[in-house]
């Protein structure tokens, strides 16, 4: 499967840990070298690795090797594809159900006999 | 758009209305009630709608939107307990592309007086859906929109 293409389950998987954020924060200012993610983590270099693993099966993340230095590098297209699903669907849908809310505020609690309002 | 792609999303909304089960239940069941919300808001225009509410029947929304995007939601009711649970499956197209086709529950549960309900949308969200006109968002904005819709869908599991 394409990275590209990789369900939104394994991107929001990917997003819930806040070392992973933080290493795509860092990502977002450019590509990195796995030393320079994991020097402002608290953290040993193979669990960096592990966790660089979890974002690149996301897709969020791709990685390549240039001779001893692994560079890592964001993958705009699986973060957009989250966001538009959650913007469009989600968004839509929490507009919706307030106006839901204050279709129901402006109704008068007789229509709760459903008699005719 | 040439490349050919499905991304697969799931995603549950919870609100809970200071109305009763059956007040709510209308608002989805009934062709005023579901009128009264279910659209665009402001900007929008509604072009077509067409509400056949029972098992085997369909429900269209069209509508342009202040962009000029026109949109088309197409459902079909499959499942329907009066008051408690509805289910329908829906494709949605923008200006005639077919962008996605989704399957939707929606239940109603007593909260108190008032209603608590459930909206799961599990969808088909075919070939990246590159919409024109969309602005560019930034990374990191969108790392935090992402972020805190995920904080939501933890907090709702």
């Amino acid at each position: 499967m394409p990275a590209a293409a990789a369900p939104l389950d394994r991107v929001f998987q990917a997003l819930s840990d806040p070392a992973r954020r933080t290493m795509l924060e860092r990502l977002t200012r450019g590509p990195a070298s796995v030393s320079e993610l994991a020097r402002p983590l608290a953290m040993s270099l193979p669990a960096v690795v592990q966790h660089l693993a979890v974002l690149e099966a996301s897709g969020l993340v791709a990685t390549a090797k240039h001779g001893r230095v692994r560079t890592c590098q964001l993958q705009s297209g699986s973060l957009q594809r989250a966001e538009q699903w959650i913007n469009d669907r989600r968004l839509a849908w929490e507009r919706r159900l307030d106006r839901l809310g204050d279709y129901l505020a402006r109704q008068t609690p007789q229509d709760d006999e459903g008699s005719p309002s | 758009m040439t490349e050919h792609s499905i991304t697969h999303g799931t995603f549950s909304l919870e609100r809970t209305y200071d109305a009763s089960r059956e007040r709510v239940y209308a608002a989805f069941a009934t062709a005023e009630g579901k009128a009264a919300w279910f659209e665009g808001g402001e900007g929008y225009v509604t072009l077509e709608r067409v509400f056949d509410f029972r098992e085997g029947g369909s429900e269209r929304l069209t509508g342009r939107w202040e962009s000029g995007v026109v949109s088309q939601f197409d459902a079909r009711y499959f499942d329907i307990v009066p008051g408690e649970r509805i289910v329908y499956g829906y494709e949605m197209r923008l200006n005639g592309t077919k962008i996605s086709v989704s399957l939707a529950t929606i239940e109603f549960k007593p909260a108190g007086q008032g209603t608590r309900l459930l909206l799961t949308e599990t969808g088909a969200f075919l070939d990246g859906y590159n919409d024109a006109g969309r602005r560019e968002h930034g990374a990191n904005l969108l790392l935090d929109r992402v972020g805190r819709s995920l904080s939501r869908e933890l907090a709702g599991a």
